[in-house]
């Protein structure tokens, strides 16, 4: 074969799963008067972060009530408890923090 | 993302800066491109609480804008006709590349990350069909599925993308049933996780001797065809076919591990083990031909032989200098596993599993306090899950036991050259048949 004659190889990456679009919860018009869950995934030293950003809806923002929630195993479980709390009782999440 | 998508709450989520790219795509491909998404420097881990607080008084550091202004905004800023566009990306795999010489088409697999950038052999149509005829299975034949890590979506793979791969790694054709059990574990020798993991195989049984395999001097070194190249298919198929291993994006190992090379794969010594093979301890007949497969592999501990004054102590002090968040899997030239009927009287595997499982111990306190037991280990005591919830009622300096019984596992490897052995911190999966892939 010379180094100029084609070959044909097979493609080697598998198949990918299609993709379909999940809807985004509606914004909210004002943070005022609502609570914001700050949900610790438990993950490095996120707790402390979030207690930070606590700190900060308090002195910045003290219209704002958040409620710092730790999720009740390791990340890599589901929490249905913990989610249906936020739904029933929470207006907005901030979630972390993803290293 | 399961907050803000299956319970409606509109929600923020808080990363650090490393992780632009693969949070991103990780979003795309969970269908939320549009997902709100704010950084802060990385570490987070091992900050004060002042230094964390100038991280949220701070700026994100990928947008140059106030970090808590972005919060703010992605509770409250209604979605714009980009956020809400329709996800449309072509995901569909072509069977064929594009014809091409020689050399272009190993650029185009060096440049598009479908190697582990050493040179592999390119798989042509009679190369592929040469491979499949060593299993009865048909190619289209769906072998499994896979993903690099928790919060990526599952990829599906036939025999015949096993094929190419054991191709593209110098496989030679009798090898293809061990691969495709590899591949049908479903275990990722390619895990993203920031950890450097590499994965470790196992082969038992008749197949063995079949396609010569080392078990023997120098089984997990570069000096045998189908340890070498079934451990490096392993390797390929793993990123290949559960949607790629690229760093920054599909890969997030901060040092690298240069065990995934190869994925630490070779025979286990059944002929001068005095103990029952690893297959028949998972419930397989010694007949049974299988491989088995380890994750987690980072660390590895080493000595030479058993001294008979302080052999414990030794022991003790090798399991003492593992993360507790892995467990041991110890890997016993034939001297050695001799040596431990000799001084312990350990004449099963069991046996001497209990004794480790006995032995490994630390303070509660220490215990408790390593990164990886407070990440991952920790919540789950707190959760109410056992043995970790009883043992966080343990006073700081009660020793508890630092791995699960179930977790430990010996393989006996080496050709007695010597009597030196090791602990792989590893974790345990699966075993699968490989006759039911011949």
């Amino acid at each position: 074969m010379g180094m100029n004659d084609k070959l044909t190889v097979l493609n080697p990456i598998g198949f990918a799963p299609t993709v379909t679009r999940k809807e985004l919860a509606p914004r909210l018009d004002t943070l005022d008067g609502k609570t914001v869950y700050l949900v610790d995934c438990r993950f490095d030293d996120s707790d402390v972060f979030l207690k930070q950003m606590q700190a900060w809806f308090a002195e910045h923002m003290p219209g704002v009530r958040t409620v710092f929630k730790p999720i009740s195993s390791v990340y890599l479980k589901d929490d249905p408890t913990t989610w249906e709390e936020i739904r029933a009782r929470g207006h907005a999440a901030v979630v972390g923090v993803g290293h | 993302m399961t907050i803000e998508a299956q319970y409606g709450v509109p929600t923020v989520a808080v990363h650090t800066d490393k992780f632009d790219r693969v949070v991103r795509s990780v979003a795309s491909v969970n269908g939320m491109p549009g997902l709100q998404q704010v950084f802060v420097p990385q570490p987070v881990m091992g900050k004060s609480a002042r230094e964390l607080r100038a991280y949220v008084d701070g700026n994100d550091p990928l947008t140059g804008r106030l970090v808590m202004q972005e919060v703010i905004e992605g509770l409250t800023r209604p979605f714009d006709d980009e956020d809400l566009k329709p996800v449309e990306f072509d995901r569909s795999t072509p069977r064929l590349c594009a014809p091409d010489t020689e050399e272009n088409l190993h650029r185009l697999f060096l440049e598009n990350n479908w190697t582990d950038t050493l040179p592999i052999v390119l798989p042509t149509e009679e190369r592929v069909a040469a491979m499949l005829a060593h299993t009865h299975r048909k190619a289209d034949e769906v072998v499994g599925h896979m993903r690099p890590t928790y919060f990526r979506e599952y990829w599906e793979y036939t025999v015949e993308k096993v094929a190419v791969n054991a191709v593209m790694a110098g496989a030679r054709p009798e090898y293809l049933p061990v691969i495709l059990a590899l591949a049908a574990t479903g275990a990722s020798a390619r895990g993203s996780t920031t950890s450097s993991m590499a994965a470790m195989a196992v082969v038992n049984g008749p197949i063995r001797h079949e396609i010569q395999m080392n078990s023997g001097t120098g089984a997990m070194a570069p000096y045998n065809h189908a340890n070498a190249t079934i451990g490096r298919a392993y390797g390929l198929l793993s990123q290949n076919l559960q949607g790629g291993s690229v760093p920054g994006l599909t890969y997030m190992g901060s040092q690298g591990n240069n065990y995934a090379y190869n994925s630490v794969t070779f025979a286990e010594n059944e002929e001068r083990s005095p103990w029952e093979a690893f297959h028949v301890q998972q419930g397989f007949k010694p007949t049974d031909s299988t491989v088995s497969v380890f994750t987690g592999c980072r660390s590895t501990a080493f000595t030479l032989g058993l001294r008979e004054k302080h052999w414990r102590e030794h022991v003790r002090n090798m399991l003492r200098g593992m993360d507790p968040h892995i467990p041991p899997t110890l890997l016993l030239d034939p001297i050695t596993a001799r040596q431990f009927i000799d001084r312990g009287g350990f004449r099963t595997k069991a046996t001497l599993i209990d004794w480790l499982y006995d032995n490994a111990r630390m303070p509660a306190s220490e215990y408790w306090d390593y990164q990886l037991v407070q990440n991952y280990l920790y919540p789950r005591a707190t959760f109410g899950e056992e043995p970790w919830a009883s043992k966080l009622k343990a006073a700081p300096d009660e020793l508890i036991r630092m791995f699960r019984r179930e977790d430990i596992h010996v393989v006996v490897v080496g050709g007695e050259t010597n009597g030196y052995w090791r602990i792989m911190g590893c974790t345990y999966q699966k075993t699968v048949s490989v006759d039911e892939w011949r």
